[in-house]
């Protein structure tokens, strides 16, 4: 065949972008290839494909999709901490002359791979993993408003997840730094697939995100249960409101940024190239008026966990609610006022670097008040340290470190000896790891057995702790060290010898964090051994005080089988005060969406897709968007949407819940 | 650190370990460079490092021993501790805790703004170093600055014109005449001003020993205002990611005397060979490591034909394409962002790279692996501008007999490249 043909077909794609002439990869490639034929075979033999695809993939129940997310964030987790600790080794050693064991392309791939990954699609799918689990049964929902939009939301997610992980083993990733700022990432100094991967995954993956704020902004709004006012929600309700309404306002400044950046590098426009009028610092600007938000996106709903965990494992009401509801409301509007102190080192003038550095100060004294407000619940309490609240007092101290160097780095003056420093980077891994990542782990401890019905493996379980609090500071405050040594960051080796000590340790932070991961996966596993013993029968195995405690453990798919009526803040600590009685009759049939499998071939279509303009092949990319259309259109033709729980099947599981809390009780 | 390099070197207990790393860790306490300056502007930015620091550990330690103690105090097996599982409000608390904290930001805030007027990197010094008087306060901007500058006998600043190249820096100094690549002098205690600029994509440029870092930007221009107090020879790069040779785009700093500046000039202007815009262009290419370089002689108007993006023959720079500048009394004037501070606007472009999907099927080239283990040798970077076995960064580079970039030879050991 001749090229003109081949390259018509295949487009950029050739033999040279596969690692065949890379024995690490390949044996890597060769593992996953391994490892995921065996999990095929496997699931084929114990003919569990069936089972996977009614109950999970094609489920629009908010519980089975809200672990989804989860399990996605912990597969990712395990990519991305890849990374992390392949860039620890490699500064570690590249010393006294030496290189490392990186090339410059490589490393420049890794530390890029990390960035996204952490945050898109580690970080992410957490935070909505939860909020997907628990905000429709915080809020007395059956589930969220656009159940089927949720289904593919999720798999758009994991489609983006997919297309990053195909840049491991098909060409390459982005080379540009987690923000991929133009002009590095135009067309000109980029011209490989990298970008074009980084481009694909993020916007097949923001539309899932988007669409997900969306829903559960609906959901919040308008499906709370009666006699729950706004004043009336639970925290982590309100700031996955707040949150998802971040997402909604700031998700889709990223996907025009990212869009002008295709159009540069697709049809040769000039938005951000250094010539022809256009401007690389806008984009700088743009994408940080969406990446400052959404730092916010990830922090506030840890908060919200944070603030579940601690009155309940105090077991006192939150003290000062209203003032963090506000303290969050003013959080989520000054997201927004915020985004140039990414930036003070262009040199904007000193008003405008002021004005951000202001406003940026001004932030910490709502998330101040927070701070004290979990302090003040645990004042005069009776505080249980069980595995979520552990990891609240670890994230109290950490994250107040962390708030203290992020406010050094708004002062722009500052800013100029510590920007783009390992000083920055320890800040903001002590606030996404301390902050964020804190949260999840709490959050998971905390909901796991609401999820599964029986709690977590507690000795694992504070392996891990101990190890991720310790390890983090061993891996972390090195870095505030080298950044006063004038150290910045994605440098691949270095000329001072004397540095090297700190890297060291760093490194060996790492180590413990990656015990830390390893002792978290062994106490799942555990715990799904022992589950007969780690059994929770009652469905509220922490004397908890909001409505998800209510319902079984797991709940069953319609959630409540009447919808629970509010009195107060607290509204399930508030029912056990006043002895409500569990209704046992007077059962209707139960209206619940159906599964769809849309969801799931419209993001295999994106992929596609995504694969297709990755790779300039023209004609996939053509009849994939045709086929994402077409399957849309046809589904909106798809007229079985909903089906009735019969009322005997309801009768059935909520008079074995009556007898098995009968049983409990005597 | 000898320790350091001696303990890799040999298989070494647990033991020792615990011995070395505090020693170790002590030795390498006088590096702090960002605590331990040796210019006037970076002096005050540590100073302001501090008194925020201190500042907030006003509030963040409180906060830290009262979630330890809190935590112990009322744990669950302290029976003897007050439990109150109603108590959720108290109007003195609240008023204390956005108080204070409030409090604190008023007083960060307004240390800020003043700082931030002070420190701003366009602001002409008011100060040489820290003991001698504050001169020219509220200097008014642009040109009247350097008659005011010398009225307060602060001295003439020492002009450098900056361009972060892929991956090197290109010092011209239009004073003398002379130009360097990696290396850069300035006599101690006279003021320094950088115009800063890029030739491809961002850098900041960066000597903790002297002043925080400002962004270097194509097409744009920033400025930095600096001066050394005290000689020495210290440590410059880049700190903002560039691409393949960013670790390596560092340079020297030499603090020296007045007579020591002479002798560095001269034997800049005796070493060194002319550069026009041919050899400009050809530095330009990307190269890694670079040795020091000297320039006897530079062309008029170098720098500025750099930041309109015009030494290439031929190309139209970006102030004849538009005429919106204002011109004159705007320190900021020189930031190029369209219609902003009179920036410059569109510019033709003689090679603009074309959008992929313009492309006919055989340019679209072929999607390389990169990530190979490391085989320095064969890794293909090379210190000298324009050597075709550098790294490839860019589409620009010439194409040889219709090679595209990727299967350029040396680029990365391919299968069949």
């Amino acid at each position: 065949m001749n090229d003109t043909l081949l390259k018509t077909i295949f487009g950029r794609l050739t033999l040279e972008s596969l690692p065949l002439h890379e024995p690490i990869v390949v044996a890597t490639f060769a593992m996953v290839a391994i490892g995921g034929a065996g999990l095929v075979a496997a699931l084929t033999y114990f003919k569990v494909w069936g089972y996977l695809w009614n109950q999970w993939f094609t489920s629009v129940d908010h519980k089975k999709i809200g672990i989804m997310y989860i399990i996605l964030a912990i597969v990712m987790l395990l990519r991305g901490f890849s990374d992390a600790i392949m860039m620890r080794a490699q500064q570690a050693m590249a010393f006294n002359g030496s290189e490392g064991y990186l090339t410059a392309h490589h490393y420049d791939q890794v530390f890029t791979a990390h960035g996204v990954i952490m945050i898109f699609f580690v970080a992410m799918p957490l935070v909505t993993g939860l909020m997907n689990y628990v905000v429709p049964l915080q809020i007395g929902a059956r589930d969220v408003s656009f159940p089927f939009l949720n289904n593919f939301s999720f798999w758009m997610t994991a489609a983006g997840a997919v297309i990053v992980m195909m840049s491991l083993f098909i060409g390459e990733f982005a080379r540009t730094g987690w923000l991929a700022m133009p002009p590095l990432s135009g067309l000109a100094y980029s011209p490989d697939v990298g970008v074009d991967y980084y481009i694909w995954a993020l916007q097949i993956a923001g539309i899932g995100t988007l669409l997900s704020g969306v829903n559960l902004v609906a959901t919040i709004v308008k499906m709370r249960a009666p006699g729950m006012t706004m004043m009336k929600m639970p925290i982590f309700t309100w700031t996955s409101l707040c949150t998802n309404i971040l997402i909604v306002a700031a998700f889709p400044v990223l996907t025009a940024v990212l869009a002008m950046l295709s159009l540069d590098r697709y049809i040769g426009t000039a938005f951000f190239t250094n010539d022809s009028g256009g401007n690389p610092m806008m984009y700088v600007n743009l994408i940080w008026i969406w990446g400052h938000p959404e730092v916010y996106i990830l922090v506030l709903p840890a908060f919200g966990i944070f603030s579940e965990v601690t009155s309940t494992f105090s077991g006192k009401r939150l003290f000062g609610y209203s003032s963090m509801v506000y303290a969050t409301l003013v959080i989520t509007i000054l997201a927004y006022l915020v985004w140039l102190h990414h930036f003070f080192t262009m040199g904007s003038g000193a008003s405008v670097n002021s004005f951000f550095g202001i406003t940026t100060m001004i932030i910490s004294i709502p998330t101040g008040a927070k701070i004290f407000n979990w302090l003040f619940t645990m004042y005069k309490g009776r505080i249980r340290f069980e595995l979520p609240m552990m990891w609240t007092i670890a994230f109290m101290v950490t994250f107040t470190i962390g708030g203290m160097t992020g406010v050094l780095l708004a002062v722009p003056p500052a800013d100029f000896v510590l920007h783009n420093s390992l000083f920055l980077v320890a800040h903001f891994h002590n606030v996404i790891i301390g902050g964020t990542l804190f949260g999840m782990f709490a959050g998971i401890n905390y909901w796991f057995p609401k999820a599964f019905g029986f709690k977590l493996n507690e000795t694992w379980g504070k392996i891990s702790f101990w190890c991720w609090v310790v390890g983090f500071y061993f891996a972390f405050m090195p870095l505030y060290v080298l950044g006063l040594m004038g150290v910045t960051r994605r440098m691949r080796y270095f000329d001072d010898p004397n540095l090297q000590i700190w890297f060291v340790i760093a490194a060996f932070g790492a180590a413990l964090i990656a015990a830390g991961i390893g002792a978290f996966l062994m106490q799942i596993f555990v715990s799904i051994r022992n589950r007969e013993k780690l059994a929770d029968l009652t469905g509220d195995p922490w004397n908890g005080r909001t409505l998800e405690w209510a319902t079984s453990s797991p709940p069953p798919e319609y959630n409540f089988a009447f919808t629970p009526i509010v009195h107060d803040l607290d509204a399930w600590y508030d029912m056990k005060e006043r002895k409500a009685v569990r209704p046992v009759s007077g059962f209707k049939s139960i209206h619940m969406p159906s599964g769809t499998g849309t969801g799931v071939v419209l993001a295999g279509l994106s992929v596609a897709f995504g694969f297709a303009m990755i790779w300039y092949v023209w004609w996939l990319a053509g009849l994939a968007l045709a086929g994402i259309f077409g399957t849309t259109i046809f589904h909106t033709f798809n007229y079985k949407r909903d089906y009735h729980i019969p009322v005997e099947d309801v009768i059935a599981s909520e008079d074995a819940r009556t007898r098995q809390l009968a049983i409990q009780g005597a | 650190m000898t320790v350091v390099t001696q303990l890799s070197r040999t298989k070494i207990s647990a033991r020792k370990w615990l011995v070395a790393m505090p020693l170790a860790l002590l030795t390498s306490g006088c590096d702090w460079v960002v605590m331990s300056p040796a210019g006037d502007i970076a002096v005050q930015q540590r100073d302001l490092v501090l008194i925020a620091t201190g500042l907030m550990l006003l509030i963040i330690v409180p906060v830290i021993f009262l979630t330890l103690f809190f935590a112990f105090r009322y744990r669950q097996a302290n029976t003897a501790a007050k439990y109150e599982p109603n108590w959720d409000h108290s109007v003195g608390l609240e008023l204390l805790i956005w108080g204070v904290p409030l409090l604190i930001i008023i007083a960060l805030g307004a240390l800020t703004w003043t700082s931030t007027h002070l420190l701003d990197p366009y602001r002409p010094l008011g100060r040489i170093k820290p003991d001698t008087p504050t001169l020219a306060n509220n200097v008014p901007v642009g040109n009247l600055v350097d008659k005011q500058q010398l009225a307060n006998g602060v001295g003439k600043p020492l002009e450098v014109q900056v361009v972060a190249l892929d991956w090197k820096w290109l010092f011209i100094y239009p004073e003398y005449g002379i130009a360097t690549v990696n290396e850069l002098a300035a006599p101690v205690d006279r003021p320094i001003r950088f115009q800063m600029t890029s030739s491809s994509v961002m850098n900041a440029f960066y000597i903790p020993a002297l002043a925080g870092m400002i962004y270097t930007m194509p097409g744009m221009q920033t400025t930095l205002n600096a001066v050394i107090n005290k000689p020495g020879n210290y440590e410059g790069f880049s700190s903002n990611y560039s691409g393949a040779g960013f670790s390596g785009m560092r340079f020297r700093f030499h603090g020296v005397s007045d007579a020591g500046f002479d002798a560095w000039i001269n034997q800049v202007k005796q070493r060194g060979g002319g550069l026009n815009r041919a050899s400009y262009l050809q530095l330009e290419k990307p190269s890694e490591k670079v040795p020091v370089r000297y320039y006897n002689a530079v062309a008029p108007d170098m720098f500025k034909l750099v930041v309109e993006q015009c030494v290439q023959p031929g190309k139209v720079c970006m102030s004849q394409m538009m005429h919106g500048g204002k011109g004159g009394g705007d320190s900021h004037a020189g930031m190029a962002m369209p219609g902003v501070n009179g920036g410059k606007g569109p510019q033709a472009s003689s090679e603009r790279v074309e959008g992929a999907l313009l492309k006919d099927a055989d340019e679209k080239g072929s999607g390389q692996h990169w990530t190979a283990p490391a085989d320095i040798k064969q890794d293909g970077a090379n210190n000298a501008p324009g050597s075709v076995s550098n790294r490839n960064h860019t589409m620009l580079m010439p194409k040889k007999n219709g090679l595209s970039p990727s299967t350029m030879p040396g680029t990365r050991p391919v299968a069949n490249g």
